[in-house]
């Protein structure tokens, strides 16, 4: 008789355990209970989250591609693969382990569809840097990424970084990486073949990262826990070798499926890729290399141990497979086969420890949980501006957003990071989007990642919405036509029906935008469960996207590059200051609504911006966000610091309170420059999309003015902007 | 001429290098592997950047053990052009081949960025196509890039102008002397930390480091 504690301890409930015995029709070994834990985890099996996943557009204006463990779209003879992934809950615990394992579990996840990793991002939030622990984090996180992205050699080209208190005690890790390959190259995560052997390649297994999809992600932090042990261990040598190993071995033709051995390790590879080909494989865990003595069956088969991957290879080249991964010096070993029963038979010495339909495994109950408006939002969500005072002196305010950990300079991050290797990154860190060339082409990926969870937090639809609109924003000022989505969706226990209100209606923001403007989703990740004791984070979900650059020579930075340009405000100023880092920073408040925003007035924006920019009228385009108008133009004068200048700006021409109008955060804005004698035709394509236009001022050699509201010298609002993370 | 580029497991630099000297150079290059204990016929020979065996244990001191070291060595010994480039100048330092050692950066973080160089001595094979003096745009990305020498080492390369490249501005890493590329006595070696391969073409916003390649390749024209 198994008692509660032993399923409870792998993070069953009762009702698991009763579902699992009336699927078996008897007890079941603790390997089978290790087994259903983790693959009916809220991590691996989607739950909770389900139903509404099945809503985002799979289609779009670009041909897409939406496989087992990532997606991605074609273009030209390429298929561009991408997918984000969180790895939260292990970075709160141990942030340098936690952050690299999840950089090389997001990789893998990339070069196991066939693509070669050419990129990564990082989405990253945490509490204010005045706690020490979250400085920790902070450094801890970026030492991860450090350590493992810069090893393997692909660089990590881009990212935003948030603060926020809702973060403290449960920081956000969400990693991004993409590949490309051949459209043909595509490898699916299947088996496939009566007979056909499943090898095992890479490293060995061990004892770390056991629970780690269900015990240490599936719940939430509370108070006085060691969930240390649950964290894996990455190695980023290993993992470079993998990715060589593993392209040669996808190149001979002899692989009929590959899978990761992420979270849930071998029971997730096994199961899931005996589901997706319908077939059923035999295991025999004496043949799984190990590294450590003495591990029982369900360890075994629970292991998140790191750099792993299943083969289904076709029978008769194995020996070929072998051959490979020896040059590399790391294991493959034929550990069990395919057969048609549909089940997944696990052998330990000689006797089945485990038995079960691979599809009572991979398809856990879905639920359709309740939820509610949260009691305390329409309160906050009132903002009177006439309870806000104008700060008298704006030149201090605008240094002191500039200095807002938000807003400032993250190149003492960016710059731990190998973002050059592989020599295709042709616009740096610190611009909108980061934009790749891809070798023999002449056209150019661009690729970024936003959510402003301020936004969401007070309206979560909208707020998704920006998101997209954001992200599709910054791709454009660089040149890109957005091609396509994945996001990492993280939010608080699903089962409170206040924070699966905030899910339910992001995603359907995430729907609405992604559908307005022709990006499908192509992946994506859930992570549940983000609280501490304090609460529930920001909800918060980060949108990657991908965009395509006609041409390379398309690619447009957001700094201002010539004395004497004009510079050009595209859209219109709102007295929006609700959800603001104004509001935050200046007046310690966080409420009102997140700002108005027309899907159909930002397409025709971008329509415009992507036109101007192709006719090549445009020499530099940066995105109004956080800080608003003031901190853009701040941003354009200083980004580049071997190029500074200055602005002056004469007409804004605009009524609204100044606060308002320097920092409020209203939506579809672009800031430009431009050689005076092309603003005519920008005015000319700007009237044919209808989209507001107003020069507003020109480029200087130094100081940034706006007469009567701002006069500051150059160095300082580089001093205040650089000085913030270090 | 002929490129070889030595591929150690953990190398990730060698793509690029490979692309620079064959599309970018128009060279026939080929890839080394680093269990192979013979040499083809080369010209020029270049240790990429990396993490050559993780650099798990001191940086490039796994990698001189690798079975095409020897042959490495020996063709330098015979008058060879070898480029050694941050990982690559590393095992250069552990392999003998140049003097010195490297520690962690002063600031004990990995630095990505681009870094201003002096051309210190034009007169070498790698550097002829730069004036004297010139300043160079282009990146590092290392965390171990801070050389250091005893003085008596210091002393010798100095008075035998094998300093070829020094920072200039800022010293990124703490390098003694503001050393950023040393070559040995014979002049048919060099090591540096910058990577010349990403700044050799337009779209990577310099083409300060093709110059080496240019130099190389002339020199090897005029032979």
């Amino acid at each position: 008789m198994i008692k509660p504690e032993v399923y409870q301890a792998l993070g069953l409930k009762d009702e698991d355990y009763r579902r699992i015995e009336k699927i078996l029709g008897r007890e079941p070994s603790k390997t089978e209970l290790a087994m259903y834990s983790v693959e009916w985890s809220e991590h691996c099996g989607y739950s909770s989250s389900k139903k509404y996943l099945k809503l985002f557009p799979q289609t779009g204006r670009y041909q897409t591609m939406v496989g087992e463990d990532s997606g991605g779209f074609y273009y030209d003879d390429l298929a561009i693969i991408f997918k984000m992934e969180s790895h939260n809950h292990p970075s709160q615990v141990e942030p340098k382990q936690g952050a690299a394992t999840g950089v090389g579990g997001i990789i893998r996840d990339i070069f196991t569809a066939g693509a070669r990793p050419i990129a990564s991002l990082n989405s990253l939030r945490f509490g204010p840097l005045s706690e020490p622990y979250n400085r920790y984090l902070l450094g801890g996180v970026v030492d991860g990424i450090a350590f493992y992205g810069n090893c393997l050699g692909v660089p990590t080209v881009g990212g935003e970084i948030y603060f926020d208190e809702s973060y403290t005690g449960n920081c956000l890790v969400n990693a991004m990486s993409i590949g490309i390959c051949k459209r043909s190259e595509i490898a699916r995560a299947r088996a496939g073949g009566v007979g056909n052997p499943i090898m095992y390649v890479g490293s060995s297994t061990g004892r770390d990262g056991i629970g780690g999809c269900s015990v240490l992600a599936s719940n939430e932090f509370c108070e006085g826990e060691e969930k240390r042990p649950t964290v894996q261990i990455g190695d980023p040598f290993t993992e470079k070798c993998l990715i060589e190993a593993t392209l040669e071995t996808l190149a001979t033709g002899h692989v009929i499926g590959i899978k990761d051995m992420g979270a849930a390790g071998l029971t997730c590879s096994t199961s899931e890729m005996a589901a997706a080909g319908g077939v059923g494989v035999e295991i025999d865990l004496d043949k799984v290399p190990r590294r450590e003595e003495g591990m029982e069956p369900w360890e075994v088969m629970m292991s998140e141990s790191q750099e792993r991957m299943l083969v289904c290879v076709k029978a008769g080249k194995e020996d070929e497979i072998h051959r490979i991964f020896d040059k590399w010096d790391l294991h493959a070993v034929v550990i069990g086969h395919v057969n048609d029963s549909g089940i997944v038979t696990i052998k330990d010495k000689g006797t089945v420890v485990a038995r079960m339909t691979t599809k009572s495994l991979t398809e856990p109950e879905i639920f359709d949980l309740p939820y509610e408006r949260p009691s305390d939002l329409d309160a906050i969500y009132r903002l009177d501006l006439k309870t806000i005072p104008v700060p008298k002196d704006l030149n201090e305010v605008l240094l002191k957003l500039l200095g807002s950990p938000t807003i400032a300079s993250k190149a003492w991050i960016y710059e731990q990071y190998d973002h050059m290797v592989q020599t295709n990154t042709c616009v740096l860190p610190g611009s909108d989007a980061a934009v790749m060339r891809i070798k023999g082409k002449d056209w150019a990926l661009a690729a970024t990642s936003d959510c402003n969870s301020r936004y969401c937090y007070l309206n979560p639809n909208r707020g998704a919405q920006i998101a997209v609109a954001e992200a599709a924003r910054n791709l454009v000022c660089s040149g890109a036509d957005p091609a396509a989505v994945t996001d990492c969706l993280n939010f608080g226990n699903p089962n409170k029906p206040d924070r699966f209100y905030y899910f339910k209606n992001c995603v359907e923001g995430i729907i609405e935008a992604c559908k307005a403007f022709g990006t499908a989703v192509v992946s994506g990740n859930v992570s549940f469960y983000n609280e501490s004791p304090k609460g529930a984070i920001n909800p918060t979900p980060t949108i990657g996207m991908i965009g395509i650059l006609k041409k390379l020579d398309d690619r447009t930075t957001s700094y201002f590059k010539n004395e004497g340009d004009a510079i050009i405000l595209l859209g219109d100023t709102g007295e929006e200051i609700g959800g603001s880092e104004y509001l935050k920073v200046i007046h310690g408040q966080v409420r009102g609504d997140a700002p108005a925003l027309s899907l159909e007035r930002e397409k025709d924006l971008q329509g415009m911006m992507l036109e101007t920019i192709r006719a090549g009228l445009v020499k530099s385009a940066h995105d109004c966000s956080e800080g608003g108008l003031a901190v853009a133009l701040a941003e354009s004068c200083i980004i580049n610091k071997d190029g500074k200048l200055g602005a002056v700006i004469d007409d804004l021409g605009s009524k609204i309170r100044p606060d308002a109008l320097l920092f409020g955060e209203s939506q579809s804005r672009i800031v430009i420059s431009c050689d005076p004698k092309d603003v005519s035709k920008i005015e000319t394509a700007a009237k044919k999309w209808k989209v507001p236009f107003r020069t507003i001022g020109k480029v200087s050699s130094s100081g940034f003015k706006i007469p009567g509201l701002i006069d500051l010298p150059i160095d300082r609002l580089e001093t205040a902007w650089t000085s913030a993370i270090k | 001429m002929k490129f070889g580029v030595i591929v150690f497991p953990g190398s990730n630099c060698d793509q690029d290098c490979f692309h620079v000297a064959s599309k970018v150079m128009g060279q026939p290059t080929e890839y080394i592997w680093h269990k192979n204990s013979e040499l083809g016929k080369f010209d020029c020979l270049i240790i990429p950047g990396g993490f050559s065996y993780g650099d798990y244990l001191r940086c490039g001191a796994i990698a001189r053990f690798s079975p095409i070291m020897k042959a490495v060595i020996d063709f330098a010994n015979s008058g060879g052009f070898v480029i050694g480039i941050c990982n690559g100048f590393q095992i250069l330092l552990e392999a003998g081949l140049l003097p010195g050692a490297m520690l962690r950066n002063k600031g004990l973080h990995f630095i990505c960025k681009h870094v201003k160089l002096k051309v210190e001595n034009n007169s070498t094979a790698f550097s002829s196509k730069y004036q004297k003096g010139q300043i160079l745009r282009i990146p590092i990305a290392h965390n171990e890039g801070n050389y250091y020498i005893d003085e008596a080492g210091l002393k010798d390369l100095k008075k035998n102008d094998q300093i070829v490249f020094r920072y200039h501005g800022e010293n990124p890493n703490g390098a003694i002397d503001d050393i950023a590329g040393i070559i040995n006595k014979k002049g048919n070696v060099l090591g540096m930390m910058p990577h010349p391969e990403r700044s050799s073409e337009i779209e990577l916003n310099s083409i300060d480091g093709k110059g080496i390649f240019e130099s190389i390749l002339d020199r090897m024209n005029k032979k």
